[in-house]
């Protein structure tokens, strides 16, 4: 089925994945130790890890379950916090485009963050007639991790009696402030932060948790705001 | 909450957003000011679950010393900007929190 060029391309694809996928092997542990006690069922669990196959969309939701927020809120949060996907499929599209639907679709359902920090890599190289090959080695190594280490998180997390009552719910807490902290690299994105998050406390009380996505917004909102305004400060030096 | 659904949209929208680009093979664009917003848009949505999660835990603001959640978030925060580690500011930060409670209850 694999010529030796592909095969190589395979496992090199792999093997580049591999330190992201080491990285990412806690946090499949602590999705599906979490999952249950946020009140997700074992086999949705493992459905999203299998079909949806999104780190930080998959942490959002469970947080978003766990304070009984809707459907409806709930698949539009997915959808504004996966939206950064656009760009890196807009990014890698000029590499792909000569492929059939059928591997389009594949490469497209397994385009990460981490599969874009491996392909932005490759695609520097000359040589790219096989690259897709490398792709899809980098997406099933990490795809399989994450998989496996979410079967493995609920498994440990079911061996742990009465989670819920230790206030595991600030595990989710903690990870986000983990996550944001990084982001913290200039004036406008930490108005962007502050904004969205005095937001939060003002519309708190909005029904069915639309005060996330109003928040969201006006933090958004906020930071690209203050970049335009500090592009201009630049352009009239 | 309807899990089966839950499950297909978040599937459907996950799918939709990373395939559009490589079904029309280069042929789309992105607007300009969209691409730039999109930055924002992870720490914003973080920081808007964070906030009430640790400032109202039981549904009215509360910054006192007595809540937990509130010391041990600023505990976590300042552990994630001098370690800038994502494990150890998860793993510091829930003992420290765990400590807190075991204390206070």
């Amino acid at each position: 089925m694999f010529n030796k060029t592909q095969k190589r391309e395979f496992l090199g694809g792999g093997k580049a994945a591999l330190p992201l996928v080491l990285g990412a092997i806690p946090f499949a542990i602590l999705f599906g130790t979490l999952a249950p006690t946020s009140g997700l069922s074992a086999l949705a669990t493992v459905a999203m890890s299998v079909l949806v196959f999104a780190g930080s969309a998959q942490f959002i939701v469970l947080a978003l379950i766990a304070v009984q927020a809707p459907l409806e809120m709930i698949l539009l949060t997915t959808f504004v916090v996966n939206l950064r996907h656009v760009l890196y499929a807009t990014a890698l599209v000029e590499h792909v485009k000569h492929l059939s639907l059928g591997w389009r679709a594949i490469l497209a359902f397994g385009l990460t963050d981490e599969s874009f920090a491996n392909m932005s890599q490759r695609y520097l190289q000359e040589d790219k007639r096989d690259a897709h090959y490398f792709y899809l080695g980098s997406i099933s190594c990490f795809y399989t991790t994450w998989v496996s280490f979410t079967i493995l998180g609920l498994f440990l997390g079911s061996l742990i009696p009465d989670m819920s009552s230790w206030g595991l719910e600030f595990a989710m807490s903690v990870t986000f402030i983990g996550m944001v902290v990084p982001y913290m690299n200039s004036k406008a994105m930490i108005s962007a932060i502050f904004a969205a998050g005095i937001s939060s406390l003002a519309f708190a009380h909005l029904p069915n948790k639309l005060g996330l996505i109003v928040s969201a917004i006006i933090g958004v909102a906020v930071g690209l705001t203050i970049s335009q305004l500090a592009n201009r400060q630049v352009s009239y030096e | 909450m309807n899990e089966a659904l839950l499950i297909l949209g978040m599937f459907i929208i996950t799918f939709g957003i990373r395939f559009i680009m490589f079904a029309f093979a280069g042929k789309l664009s992105f607007p300009n000011w969209l691409a730039k917003s999109l930055k924002f848009v992870p720490p914003a949505v973080l920081t808007a679950i964070i906030i009430p999660a640790v400032i109202m835990p039981s549904g009215v603001i509360d910054i006192s010393l007595s809540n937990n959640y509130l010391i041990a978030a600023l505990f976590a925060f300042v552990i994630a900007l001098v370690t800038k580690s994502l494990l150890k500011t998860i793993g510091l930060g829930m003992s420290f929190f765990l400590v807190l409670q075991y204390l206070y209850l």
